[in-house]
């Protein structure tokens, strides 16, 4: 189990040093200069001049990498160019509804895609796996934006349940934040939640054909029996990898999402940053939102390792 | 017994919801970068901060006109190159320390300083030097005399700030308006709070909300909502219909400072040509954009100028629109079967969708357009100072700018001496109308050299609150002044 660890950690560490160059590169040659971004079009050049110095964009690129990746290291992100505060305090917001927003919307989804999930490999062929395999369809199909504006004009134009969008901050009280992310979490998890129902089902129906599952059987356990004790933990494999990239979507991936709620999260403040040629901010989250996947696929592998004794053996 | 009680209690409720409510929220589409309106381009930052935290020597008022701010009154000198501006005594800035003349000349001096970031720095171009002479009296000295001094002063670009508060002014602005800075949630929205030691008249509104909300649809719902009590230019133009049809609600619909023009790249073949820029005018028809674009809010224009201000000249007579003489002087030119040219469009409706248009209506007369959606920072680059571009669609949103056509080098490139001079006479007359007959005279010449394409004037469509008055109908200047904005009964 440690040298599986070990090398994992190994390839960890490459990973992130790959993703930071690659990163820093695609970002600095998109065209458009912050300092020019900012001023507009009435600026003089010599304006737009100082604005570079004091943004340090007159150094060279190797410098401003290595500065980048230094500050990184420290834990430092640098500091925004349009907000002119530390990137690390602007993120530390976001994430504030981000990490929320996703942690709900991956709740909601296991919490529904599981039970269907089981329901309908267990009951293959019957009604019920075929309701089940029409709803979740119907769950991936349905683009989550217009499911999200479906929402909004029924809770919150219709019958004032809830707010069109926004976000009142943790500081207005537990009952208040969690009620402006529900709407959001619902829209986020509904394709999610079809998808992993989708993959639960066939997962379980593939360990369900295993021959040791006919030998369960042959000793004499009932169907419920097996499917509870051997075959949903051999099934957990595939679901924990949807799982682990379902998580790292939804935290990055909900810039659609946010914009239609107008929530203050990652995924919009990136979007704006890249309107506004705030690169460092980009880079930055960019990092974090790497890092996190990289992190996170490196605990899932250790999941694996975990629910399958062979693959530490293998290693 | 138990009855009286009951409906007293009822009236209290009844009367505490019909008490008017004192505090707003506006909703807008872009978030500023920072607060500090010194030293960014952005109009997001002076909707904010302009009148209502920040104030200059001068402001706008709602129909543009030029009223005395922090100075309560000026003296000319007899040949307009010295300014005594008389302050107004016992201001004090948010952080209760003292306006004096030396704020002022701490913030004209930061404004003209060589290591400046003012993205308007020409405004502060002709100042020499800037003294105090006492508390309450500052003496600008101009190295010319300048017309439009007292105009420039009053942009949010020169409004006055304080040493004691510059090193956080990005994220904590310290003015002397009738409102203080309370809070930026930022991604979400800013507050204010009003100022109760406020010099002037104080503000009727006890705190407002800037609510940040850059999805049409979503701007929609929140309204639609109440969650928002008004939306200042409001970005979805296809839903202001219903929102008029709605009684809980009112559309204002009024004019801003942007001049909205197809550009043309004046040194590139062949628009070099005034023939075929000519051409390009009259193959534009500018109601079938405002009606296709627009959804019919804006105002059709001949030339660089705003058609509310007084000394406008309607000039759309030049360039009719007229597909077949536009042919014929295409054919004059050598252009016969037309040409294939680029459009570049940054990212606004007004952009996007008018090109479309555009390059159905320029196809009509022979000229093929390449259609490329650019983003701001991307077109800064290629278009703006790239000269990459034949045809391009902008919003020139700063007020009275008709004399970046007397800069060469400015983007469409248009370089006349014989408008340069004039520009410059503009600049040093202080004649009242004088200086109406040369504005006059600037807006004809370019409008007969035909620069470039003049579209429309871009409407300023705010959805507000039926009970909710005040806020500002036209645009003179990027501000949502909200000094006089009250709830009616």
């Amino acid at each position: 189990m440690l040298t599986y660890v070990t090398k994992r950690l190994g390839s960890l560490c490459l990973s992130l040093i790959v993703a930071s160059l690659v990163i820093f590169a695609c970002i600095e040659i998109v065209p458009g200069d912050p300092a020019s971004f900012m001023l507009g079009i009435n600026a003089q050049p010599d304006t737009i001049q100082a604005l570079r110095v004091e943004l340090g964009l007159d150094q060279s690129l190797a410098q401003r990498y290595l500065g980048w990746v230094g500050g990184l290291l420290d834990g430092d992100m640098g500091t925004s160019y349009t907000y002119r505060t530390p990137v690390s305090d602007i993120v530390s917001d976001r994430l504030q509804v981000s990490l929320p927003l996703a942690l709900y919307a991956l709740t909601l989804t296991v919490v529904v895609a599981f039970p269907i999930g089981i329901l309908a490999a267990a009951r293959r062929g019957l009604v019920t796996d075929i309701t089940v395999m029409g709803a979740t369809q119907l769950g991936v199909a349905i683009p989550n934006f217009w499911f999200a504006i479906l929402m909004v004009i029924l809770f919150a134009i219709n019958l004032r349940w809830f707010s069109a969008g926004g976000f009142p901050g943790w500081d207005a009280g537990i009952f208040l934040a969690m009620k402006a992310l529900t709407l959001p979490a619902i829209a986020l998890a509904l394709p999610q939640a079809s998808i992993l129902a989708r993959v639960m089902r066939s997962s379980l129906l593939d360990t369900l054909s295993e021959d040791y599952m006919r030998t369960a059987r042959a000793k004499g356990l009932t169907r419920r029996q097996v499917l509870w004790r051997h075959a949903l933990r051999n099934a957990m494999i595939p679901v924990l990898t949807i799982i682990g990239l379902q998580f790292s979507f939804l935290l990055a991936g909900a810039i659609i999402i946010e914009n239609v709620f107008f929530l203050p999260g990652l995924g919009r403040l990136v979007f704006q940053a890249i309107t506004q040629r705030d690169l460092i901010v980009v880079e930055s989250v960019v990092m974090l939102l790497v890092f996190a996947v990289i992190l996170l696929n490196f605990f899932v592998d250790i999941a694996y390792a975990w629910v399958d004794p062979r693959l530490r053996v293998r290693s | 017994m138990k009855s009286i009680l009951l409906s007293s209690a009822a009236l209290l409720i009844a009367t505490s919801a019909y008490a008017a409510k004192t505090d707003v929220t506006i909703g807008l589409q872009l978030e500023p970068p920072h607060l500090d309106p010194t030293s960014a381009a952005a109009g997001a930052i002076d909707q904010v901060v302009y009148s209502n935290i920040f104030e200059g020597l001068t402001r706008f008022g709602s129909d543009g006109a030029v009223l005395p701010g922090l100075a309560e009154s000026w003296d000319i000198s007899e040949d307009g190159t010295v300014y005594s501006f008389n302050l107004h005594s016992g201001v004090t800035f948010h952080d209760g320390t003292s306006f004096e003349a030396s704020d002022v000349v701490f913030s004209l001096d930061r404004a003209r300083a060589e290591d400046s970031t003012n993205a308007q720095k020409a405004l502060f171009a002709s100042i020499e030097s800037v003294e105090a002479v006492d508390a309450t009296t500052v003496k600008v000295t101009l190295s010319a005399p300048q017309g439009n001094f007292l105009f420039n002063m009053a942009w949010g670009d020169a409004v006055i700030v304080a040493p004691e508060s510059i090193e956080d002014i990005k994220n904590n602005p310290v003015g002397t308006g009738a409102f203080t800075f309370s809070e930026w949630r930022q991604g979400d929205s800013i507050s204010l709070v009003r100022n109760d030691s406020y010099w002037g008249t104080p503000a009727v509104l006890e705190s407002a909300t800037f609510k940040y909300i850059s999805e049409p649809t979503a701007a929609f719902a929140a309204m639609m909502a109440e969650d928002v009590d008004a939306f200042y230019s409001y970005p979805a133009p296809e839903n202001l219909a219903q929102f008029e049809a709605d009684p809980r609600f009112t559309v204002l619909s009024g004019n801003t400072e942007g001049e909205t023009i197809l550009a043309i790249n004046n040194k590139l073949e062949p628009f070099n040509d005034v023939r075929v820029r000519r051409a390009v005018s009259m193959a534009i028809d500018r109601q079938a954009i405002i009606d296709g674009a627009m959804f019919g809010y804006g105002t059709p224009i001949g030339t660089h100028f705003a058609p509310h201000n007084p000394d406008y000249v309607d000039l759309t007579g030049n360039a009719p629109f007229d597909p077949e003489a536009a042919k014929a002087l295409l054919a004059e030119a050598g252009y016969p079967d037309g040409f294939t040219t680029t459009l570049k469009l940054p990212p606004p409706s007004y952009a996007r969708r008018g090109g479309e248009i555009i390059a159905a209506q320029l196809r009509e007369i022979g000229i093929e357009t390449e259609i490329s959606n650019l983003e701001w920072a991307q077109w800064l680059e290629q278009a703006f100072r790239g000269y990459d571009f034949g045809l391009t669609i902008v919003s020139h949103t700063e007020p009275m700018d008709i004399g970046i056509y007397a800069r060469p080098e400015y983007y469409f490139q248009y370089d006349n001496a014989e408008f340069q001079d004039l520009i410059e006479a503009l600049g040093v007359e202080n004649d009242p109308a004088t200086r109406s007959e040369l504005l006059r005279q600037a807006q004809t010449i370019i409008s007969e050299d035909y620069v470039n394409g003049y579209l429309f004037q871009l409407a300023l469509t705010s959805v507000v609150n039926a009970r909710l008055t005040g806020i500002w109908e036209d645009a003179p200047t990027q501000a949502v002044d909200l000094t006089a904005v009250s709830w009616s009964e």
